[in-house]
């Protein structure tokens, strides 16, 4: 009898893997983000299936929640002739697939060698706690905040630099928008705000 | 039994499809970068593949930082994209070879 946890592993493996395939080969755009968000959750069915469910969940909020729908947006947002981007698909099919074939061949061995022989030798059982009675988000709390701080500090401010890169990237001011401007406002006086016309009888004004 | 073996092949296994996605499809800047942020999950399996197996936590503390730098380089990445749409009404890559103002 197969147990749970290999059936487990090898439906969200494969959903995974035919998903990254998927999103390579869509011809819609947006069926390629649509499957990007399945590979994304598959991928995050691992990281519980390992133990690692902090990682799961940030994976779901941060990839499905945020980036993901980043994608749709300006996947629907960009108004292009999507046929016509990929000419050129099966001129590089044949190297591609050669290039892709090797580098597959190569890591899987070097994985099965490192996993068998290697630093991590098999046989330990999964066990993403590091401690025998806290729960995954606690181990790495007690890490993060104490050890990685810096690092934690660091990525927040990579974010930050992302937020606004994205900002001045994408802003431009439309000509012809009238705005209040308070500092042009506040600085007018009698003497620029206003003219005194002396007007003579029976002549009015010109302009 | 499900060892590490397995979860690195998985992880080889879709960073290959990442790498073999930028090889083919190299016009379309959009299906480049979701195949960046597949190759950068296939490294996040990895890290947290390791993590477990070796008893150590700090992985996935790496795998922590790996996921925020891939979303800061999609946002960044999608605002280029955007600029660069609107200056030119069309998004295909070989045509950024001019980069003027």
């Amino acid at each position: 009898m197969i147990p749970l946890q290999a059936i487990a592993f090898y439906l969200m493996a494969t959903t995974t893997i035919l998903a990254g395939l998927a999103v390579v080969f869509a011809r819609n755009p947006v069926h390629s983000v649509l499957f990007l968000i399945t590979a994304f959750f598959s991928a995050a069915g691992l990281f519980v299936l390992m133990g690692a469910e902090f990682l799961a969940m940030l994976l779901i909020v941060v990839y499905v929640g945020a980036v993901a729908v980043l994608f749709l947006f300006v996947v629907m947002m960009l108004d292009v002739d999507f046929t016509q981007l990929r000419e050129g698909f099966s001129r590089y099919l044949p190297i591609g697939g050669a290039v892709a074939g090797l580098l597959t061949i190569e890591m899987i061995i070097v994985a099965t060698t490192v996993a068998t022989q290697g630093a991590a030798k098999a046989g330990a059982a999964p066990n993403a706690s590091g401690g025998a009675d806290v729960t995954n988000a606690e181990a790495i709390g007690r890490v993060l905040y104490t050890d990685y701080v810096y690092f934690f500090q660091a990525a927040g401010m990579v974010l930050l630099v992302a937020m606004i890169g994205a900002i001045v990237l994408t802003l431009r001011h439309k000509p012809g928008v009238k705005r209040q401007n308070i500092t042009a406002q506040n600085a007018r006086t009698p003497a620029t705000g206003m003219t005194i016309v002396d007007i003579k009888p029976g002549e009015g004004i010109s302009e | 039994m499900i060892g590490l073996t397995n979860y690195l092949t998985v992880a080889a296994i879709l960073f290959t499809i990442g790498v073999f996605g930028i090889f083919v499809n190299r016009k379309n800047v959009i299906i480049i970068l979701m195949s960046i942020e597949l190759i950068l999950l296939a490294v996040n399996i990895n890290l947290v593949a390791f993590s477990v197996f070796l008893h150590d936590v700090v992985g996935q503390i790496f795998a922590m930082f790996v996921l925020t730098v891939a979303a800061a380089e999609a946002a960044v990445g999608l605002a280029i994209l955007v600029t660069f749409f609107r200056n030119r009404g069309d998004i295909a890559v070989d045509d950024a070879s001019v980069m003027k103002g």
